[in-house]
C-alpha cells in the first residue's frame, strides 16, 4: 500500500514527542482561556482549578468540561480569546433548539484547519493535479469551506459544487474529470445510484478515484455499497463545527479507524455518565480540547459522540491514535444493574454473529432484566432446534462478554420488529422505579 | 427413494400461530399426515408430514414464514406391544441418532410408520435399506 505524508515529521512523531508537544500546547491554551475568557477563568474557579495545576498530560481531568450550553453563555461572542478584529470567519452549528452554536475563527485558525485538512488528502493519495468536488453546503456550515481551504492549500483544483442538482452534480464529473468528492454518504449513495441508473460505466465515463464521506454518521456497510457502486475508494471523515469543521479524524489508506491529529486536539474518551476516562479500547464519549485555537479556544469539549480508541499502532506509521467510526450519540447510553451500555456495543456484537438478521431490540423489565430480542435469518433455519438453541447460547454469551451483564436473549421471526430507519427505537424501558 | 420430506416452521410463541399455519393448510387442500411440535419457551418449532410437501414449502415461504424442507425416513411398526421398541432398537442398532420425530397412521390405518430425521439422511438410508423393514417411501 503506498503511504504518503504531507507532513511526515509531525505525522509519524513518536508518542512520546507528541504527547511532551501536547502539554506545551495544552498549558498555553489553558492559561489563554483563563486570563482571556471570563467564562471559563469564573469555569475554573468553580472547579477550583489554576493554570499553574496542569503539569502533566493527566492533570487534564482537573478542568471543568465544556458542553454545549456553555457555547450559549455570554452568547454570541462572550467565548472569544481574542478581539473581534482578529476575527476573520464565523461559522455556525445548527441546534436542534433555537439559536445556532456560534463559533469564531482568526486567520491563523483558518489556517491550522486547511492544514489539517491537506494533510488528510495526502494521507489518503491526493496530490496536485487531483479535482475535487466539494459537494457540501457553503455557507454558514464548515463542510464546504473548509475542505475548499484545505484543498486549495494542498494545490487540489476545486469545483465549488455544493450540495443538489445531481445531474449537475454528473455533469461536472464528466466535464471537468473529477478524481474525488467530498459529501454526505447518504447523498452519495444517491448520486451513486443515478449514476448507474443511466447508464453510465463509472470506470468508462468517470475519472472518480475516491470520495470523502462525512457530516453523518454511516455503516461499514454503506461504505462498501458505494466503494462498490462506483469502483472508487471511501474515506470516512470526521469533524464537527466546535472543532473546526471536518478534518479533526480522517482515515488512512488502510481504513481502520481514523487518526486523530494529537498536535492539534487532545483527545479523551469517558464515560457519559461519570466523566471517568474509559479503559482504553472501551467505547465511550469523545472529548476534545483544541490545542492550537485562538480564536475561541475550547477546552475539553464534550462531543456526545461515542467511539472507542483502537489499541494498535497503524500500519501507516502515523502516531496519531485511531478512533473508529462515530458509533452513535451518548445519550443513547442506559444503565443496566449498574452498568453502563450502548445499543450499539449490543448492535456490533449482534452483526458478528452469523444467523442474525438485522434487527433487534433491546426490552428493559422490571428488576433490571434486560431483553434481547433478535430476529433470525431466514437462510440460517435448517429445521434444526439444537441449531438454533446453539445460536441463543452463542449470543447471550458473547453478549455477556462484551457488556458484563447477562441478557435474556428471545429469537423471533424477520419482519417481526419494527424496520430500522435511520433511528429505529432499539431501546424500549418498561422499569418503574 | 425411500425417501419422506419433513417441513419445519420456526414460530414464536404467540398465540394463533398454528391456527394461522394450519389454516393455509387448509385453504391449498393439502393435507397433513402427521406433525410435532417443539417448545424452547420463546420459540417453538413446528413439524409436518404432508401428501403435498414441496407445495406446502413454497406457500409457507411465500407467506413470510421462516421454513426448512428436510428429508426424512419412515420405518413401518408393527401394530402390537414392542411395535416402536422394535423400531428404534434397530435404529440405534445401526449408529443411527434420531433427531426428531413424528409419528404417521396411514390412510387405511392398518399401517403406523415411525418418521424421523437424521443429522445425515444419505447415510442413514444406506444403514437401514434392505434389513427386512419396511421403509416408508413418499417423494
Amino acid at each position: 500500500m503506498e503511504v504518503n505524508f504531507w507532513d511526515p515529521k509531525i505525522e509519524t512523531m513518536p508518542q512520546q514527542d507528541l504527547k511532551a508537544l501536547q502539554l506545551e500546547k495544552l498549558k498555553k491554551v489553558v492559561t489563554l482561556v483563563y486570563e482571556r475568557v471570563p467564562h471559563y477563568r469564573k469555569k475554573f474557579e468553580e472547579a477550583k482549578v489554576k493554570p499553574e495545576d496542569i503539569k502533566s498530560l493527566e492533570d487534564v481531568v482537573r478542568l471543568p468540561f465544556t458542553t454545549k450550553d456553555d457555547l450559549f453563555v455570554d452568547y454570541p461572542y462572550g467565548l472569544l480569546a481574542v478581539p473581534l478584529e482578529e476575527v476573520v470567519r464565523l461559522h455556525t452549528s445548527s441546534g436542534t433548539t433555537g439559536k445556532p452554536k456560534a463559533l469564531f475563527f482568526t486567520k491563523k485558525d483558518v489556517d491550522a484547519q486547511a492544514e489539517l485538512i491537506a494533510r488528510n488528502l495526502v494521507m489518503t493519495g491526493t496530490t496536485r493535479g487531483d479535482v475535487l468536488q466539494n459537494s457540501m453546503t457553503y455557507g454558514l456550515f464548515t463542510g464546504a469551506l473548509v475542505m475548499h481551504y484545505g484543498a486549495e492549500k494542498l494545490g487540489v483544483l476545486v469545483i465549488p459544487a455544493g450540495p443538489g442538482n445531481t445531474e449537475r452534480q454528473i455533469e461536472l464529473m464528466k466535464t471537468f474529470g473529477t478524481t474525488c468528492f467530498h459529501m454526505t454518504p447518504s447523498y452519495a449513495l444517491y448520486v451513486a445510484s443515478v449514476i448507474l441508473n443511466k447508464g453510465l460505466d463509472p470506470k468508462r465515463d468517470l475519472r472518480i478515484k475516491r470520495a470523502y464521506l462525512g457530516a453523518e454518521p454511516y455503516s461499514e456497510e454503506t461504505r462498501k455499497k458505494i466503494e462498490e457502486l462506483l469502483g472508487i475508494d471511501v474515506y470516512n471523515c470526521y469533524g464537527l463545527s466546535e472543532m473546526g469543521g471536518p478534518g479533526v479524524g480522517f482515515e488512512c489508506v488502510y481504513k481502520e479507524g481514523l487518526h486523530i491529529w494529537e498536535d492539534a486536539f487532545l483527545v479523551e474518551i469517558i464515560n457519559p455518565e461519570t466523566g471517568e476516562p474509559v479503559k482504553e479500547g472501551e467505547i465511550g464519549e469523545l472529548v476534545l480540547t483544541s490545542l492550537n485555537r485562538e480564536g475561541m479556544p475550547l477546552i475539553r469539549y464534550r462531543t456526545r459522540d461515542l467511539t472507542f480508541f483502537f489499541t494498535e499502532p497503524c500500519a501507516c506509521g502515523r502516531t496519531h491514535r485511531r478512533i473508529s467510526r462515530i458509533l452513535g450519540r451518548a445519550d443513547d447510553m442506559f444503565i443496566v444493574r449498574g452498568v453502563n451500555i450502548f445499543p450499539q456495543q449490543i448492535e456490533s456484537v449482534l452483526m458478528g454473529i452469523k444467523g442474525v438478521a438485522e434487527n433487534y431490540q433491546i426490552v428493559l423489565e422490571n428488576y433490571d432484566e434486560m431483553i434481547v430480542r433478535v430476529e433470525i435469518d431466514r437462510e440460517f433455519f435448517d429445521g434444526r432446534i439444537e441449531r438454533l438453541l446453539k445460536l441463543k447460547e452463542e449470543i447471550v454469551e458473547k453478549l455477556r462478554e462484551a457488556i458484563l451483564v447477562k441478557p435474556k436473549v428471545e429469537l423471533l421471526e424477520p419482519g417481526t420488529l419494527p424496520v430500522s430507519e435511520g433511528k429505529a427505537k432499539r431501546v424500549i424501558d418498561k422499569r418503574t422505579l | 427413494m425411500y425417501k419422506v420430506e419433513i417441513i419445519s416452521i420456526f414460530v414464536e410463541n404467540k398465540p394463533g400461530k398454528l391456527e394461522k399455519i394450519t389454516k393455509l393448510l387448509a385453504e391449498a387442500y393439502i393435507n397433513i399426515l402427521g406433525f410435532s411440535i417443539t417448545d424452547a419457551r420463546d420459540f417453538g418449532i413446528i413439524k409436518f408430514l404432508v401428501d403435498k410437501p414441496k407445495e406446502a414449502y413454497e406457500l409457507f415461504k411465500k407467506n413470510g414464514f421462516v421454513v426448512a424442507l428436510n428429508p426424512a425416513l419412515g420405518i413401518e411398526m408393527k401394530d402390537k406391544p414392542g411395535g416402536l421398541y422394535e423400531v428404534v432398537k434397530f435404529i440405534s442398532s445401526k449408529g443411527i441418532n434420531i433427531e426428531n420425530a413424528l409419528v404417521y397412521v396411514a390412510e387405511s390405518r392398518e399401517k403406523a410408520y415411525f418418521i424421523f430425521e437424521v443429522e445425515n439422511f444419505e447415510e442413514a438410508l444406506k444403514k437401514l435399506k434392505d434389513n427386512g423393514f419396511e421403509l416408508l417411501k413418499l417423494v
